[in-house]
């Protein structure tokens, strides 16, 4: 644990790259297996069930620390993160304990979920009692979850990769998908040869980068492919070992979700990995995303949910053929491949995701157009020569997004953030005119730069007309240009419009709050094919 | 709560003694605490400080102001009102202000710290009937630790560097802060160079008779100059100005007491945060309270809800302190911090 609370220390400490690298290098290299295993889990975000509510030990550090509840409230608003506020107010101990990240979290940790209320808070304050201040920090970190520290899957792909003297992309393939953090697997991670990997096991995703300027910077147009960019899930279709499995971008296994893409599966030949998106789709075409939102999360899906709402695999690239890798292989002739093998599938459930035909930028300009209209989200640009890359990486896969819709909102309501931001007022909702009333229509966090959150926060400060618990109501008077993806009608909000990603674009110092937009406004850009 | 205290535009007022503590305004007499500039202000007729601070007091606002100074524990006499200033233990010449009207003793803490400084005179608690405290960190999380323990770690982070051959950059703030860093660390590790801002109230630190160990600075090099393995002391301003360029390759930190919490630390991207205050911590604020057998306490400055309604669960008679900065230091921003550290 210590080692552990050390690195986690060391990867607070520098905001550098390189140095992060190198200390979970240093880490890896004399680390045990076992509590390497553990540290990759927590490092790449993965998290047990909690086994204890951040709530209960918060209560049980206050009444070791003589704190009331109102107090451990206010002291939580100032530090904003349940895990270190009990560490900040529990007494402070030397640190005593020998045992590994393993060992607490398999001796400590997971036993916790089965044991009473009072057995729990025994074996909490007994842990407190061996730990310092760090090592404490991170101990309630891995009992409450959400064990951020500035470092992505990437950082920690890298300094494997180093560790073990191999190419980032054949780690980042060994961390996908579903693993158990044992030793094994800790040294199946940094082995020379992979051998035979899990049949489950997805290729990490290709992601995208945001094109800000005009395509013409890309080059010759013969060079690229265009596609619709899909507002859905994406996902890989994966059918090996006469199992299908089903991921989502986010790497989780959903092929029980999705039992009309579960048959599908059945029906590739096996050894076949497709990459593409799940969209609600009814014989008509594309259902708006609000309707995919019903499905995602549902673990079972009911007979009547499957029939309002059924979904397709719009396929757009074939990762595997025959138990091949064909990602090294040009996207123009993965996409051959993919065209081929559609018909021979022959299910409705699989459709190739249409390529858009253009011979000039101008012309794709203009049929970007259609986007609205055609309920996607603007178009991808794809090069035709390029491999099936690991991760973001520039150059090669680019989204080209039609402009968000945009509105002026003025500033009405502020709660403080969380994080890096506690402290600081940086959750902020936005209202707009109805009748002289300003009726709130979107929340979202700060889009601003550092120096622009510090001068709204100090003007939150001043102007607060009222307090609820920890929300300040604001003198209207700093207006936002705030960008939407989508807006569609909500019975459920008091506005009787929803907005989809909403996010601040910019303020707009010159606009009095007087002109900002007015909620008939917003209705004009209600989303089409949207529910009603 | 007391006749012998009234809080007016211009600061807090004694009206018996017609004389202000610490006034924001130009008044015709000023008792001042200490001479950090949201404390000490220029334009007042005639001050009143403590000794110790007579060089700090000139150098802020004016070898030419009319300056009386006590020494600590002695005492005059203004218009019926007795006033003696106590060590506060905050910065050099920090003072505690003792006032007395028949027979009803109130005392004006300023702001002060309980732990040993060697740069300045320890707290004393001092007897009285109401208590002025400041709670900058009254919240239960703000805990420091001892000051060796703190400077064993700023030694080794100064070690580590030069090993590396690094230059060690520490923020500090100019009065205070920078001379219990110089006077707390290791120098036997490098060379010390200070900012000029520094430079200038490190002066009047020695010419006050305060020991520091031996610094130069900055602009006394060449523009060549090597400063790894050396450690510079600047106030917090200069981070991220063009100034830090000739210290590449550098570590940098900020000694305060906000680096306490994480994400104060995180959100001034910095390589190190130590948790060097010169303001009593929530044990600190408690014992010192308690310690005056005050019946009254008047909070102000930092978390004054929190720390009254505590002491008033506890059975005190506690209130806030309305001052004109209270809209701002009720949750300092890190701008904040800087004024009030």
């Amino acid at each position: 644990m210590r080692d552990f609370a050390r690195l986690f220390t060391a990867l607070d400490e520098t905001t550098k790259t390189t140095e992060k690298v190198d200390a979970l290098v240093a880490y890896f290299r004399t680390a045990p297996p076992a509590d390497a295993a553990w540290a990759v889990y927590f490092l790449t975000g993965r998290k047990p069930r909690q086994a204890v509510a951040a709530a209960k030990l918060r209560a049980w550090a206050g009444e070791i620390a003589n704190v009331p509840t109102w107090l451990l409230d206010e002291c939580y608003e100032a530090v904003g993160d349940a895990a270190e506020v009990v560490a900040l107010l529990i007494p402070s101990a030397q640190s005593t304990t020998e045992l590994g990240l393993a060992g607490w979290v398999e001796t400590r940790l997971l036993p916790l979920r089965a044991l009473a209320d009072d057995e729990q808070k025994g074996a909490i304050l007994a842990a407190w009692r061996e730990l310092d201040l760090a090592e404490c920090f991170v101990w309630n970190k891995l009992i409450t979850g959400g064990f951020r520290v500035g470092v992505s899957q990437l950082l920690v792909t890298r300094a494997l990769a180093k560790v073990a003297a191999l190419p980032q992309d054949v780690i980042a393939h060994r961390l996908m998908g579903t693993w158990e953090p044992t030793p094994a697997f800790a040294a199946e991670l940094v082995a020379p040869d992979s051998g035979a990997s899990d049949a489950s096991r997805p290729y990490p995703f290709f992601l995208a980068h945001q094109l800000d300027g005009e395509p013409a910077a890309l080059g010759e147009p013969s060079e690229w492919q265009a596609e619709w960019k899909w507002d859905g899930i994406r996902s890989q279709l994966i059918r090996r070992a006469g199992q299908t499995f089903l991921w989502s971008r986010g790497e989780e296994l959903v092929t029980e979700r999705y039992p009309e893409l579960a048959a599908l599966g059945d029906k590739l030949p096996d050894g076949t990995a497709l990459d593409g998106e799940i969209l609600p789709w009814s014989g008509a075409g594309i259902m708006p995303f609000a309707q995919l939102q019903k499905r995602i999360g549902r673990k079972t899906v009911g007979k009547k949910l499957l029939a309002d709402i059924p979904v397709v695999l719009m396929a757009y690239d074939l990762l595997e053929l025959a138990g091949t890798d064909l990602r090294p292989s040009p996207l123009s002739d993965r996409r051959a491949k993919l065209d081929a093998l559609i018909p021979q599938v022959s299910d409705a459930r699989l459709q190739p995701s249409a390529v858009v035909p253009f011979a000039s930028w101008e012309d794709l300009t203009v049929v970007r157009r259609e986007s609205r209209a055609r309920q996607v989200e603007g178009l991808m640009l794809k090069r035709l020569a390029s491999p099936y890359r690991v991760g973001r990486v520039t150059g090669d896969w680019w989204k080209w997004k039609v402009e968000p819709y945009t509105v002026d909102a003025v500033l009405i309501y502020a709660q403080k953030g969380h994080g890096k931001r506690a402290n600081l007022y940086t959750d902020y909702t936005f209202g707009v005119w109805e009748g002289g009333r300003l009726v709130p229509i979107a929340k979202a966090y700060s889009g601003l730069t550092d120096a622009e959150i510090r001068e709204v926060d100090a003007f939150i400060r001043r102007n607060t007309t009222e307090t609820f618990g920890p929300v300040r109501t604001v003198k209207p008077e700093l207006v936002f240009e705030l960008g939407f993806e989508g807006i569609q009608l909500s019975p459920r909000h008091k506005s009787g419009i929803a907005t989809r990603f909403p996010r601040v674009l910019r303020r707009r110092a010159d606009k009095p709050a007087a002109e900002a937009d007015t909620l008939e406004n917003v209705r004009r850009l209600l989303t089409p094919g949207a529910p009603s | 709560m007391t006749r012998l205290l009234q809080t007016t535009d211009a600061g807090l007022y004694c009206p018996p003694g017609n004389f202000y503590i610490d006034p924001w305004r130009p008044v015709e007499r000023a008792v001042i605490t200490h001479a950090h500039a949201d404390h000490a202000r220029p334009g007042s007729a005639a001050y009143l400080a403590a000794t110790p601070g007579e060089h700090l007091m000139r150098t802020r606002l004016g070898a030419d102001i009319d300056l009386q100074c006590l020494d600590y524990g002695e005492s005059i006499t203004e218009n019926g009102v007795t006033v003696s200033l106590h060590p506060a233990g905050h910065v050099l010449g920090s003072a505690q202000i003792r006032l007395e009207y028949q027979g009803e003793i109130a005392v004006v803490a300023g702001d002060y710290k309980v732990t040993p400084d060697p740069t300045c005179a320890t707290f004393e608690p001092v007897k009285c009937h109401t208590f002025v405290t400041e709670s900058t960190f009254g919240l239960p999380i703000y805990r420091w630790e001892t000051s060796e323990e703190i400077f064993a770690g700023v030694d080794r982070w100064w070690r580590a560097n030069r090993d590396a051959k690094k230059t060690s950059v520490i923020f500090a703030y100019a009065l205070g802060k920078a001379q219990r860093v110089m006077a707390g660390v290791d120098a036997s590790i490098g060379p010390i160079y200070l900012h000029g801002a520094t430079e200038v109230v490190t002066r009047a630190y020695r010419a006050s008779g305060v020991a520091l160990p031996e610094t130069k600075p900055v602009s006394a090099e060449s523009r060549k100059h090597e400063f790894a393995g050396s450690l510079v002391i600047a106030p917090p301003s200069a981070a991220g100005t063009p100034w830090m360029r000739k210290f590449e390759p550098y570590s940098d930190a900020m000694a305060s007491g906000w680096m306490r919490v994480r994400g104060t630390r995180r959100r001034r991207a910095l390589d190190r945060g130590f948790v060097l205050s010169d303001h009593a911590d929530w044990p600190g604020l408690l014992w010192a309270i308690e310690a005056t057998g005050a019946d009254n306490v008047l909070v102000t400055h930092g978390s004054t809800h929190e720390l009254a309604r505590y002491l008033r669960e506890r059975g005190k008679n506690a209130d806030v302190l309305a001052t004109h900065f209270q809209g701002e230091a009720d949750e300092p921003t890190v701008n904040g911090a800087e004024a009030v550290e």
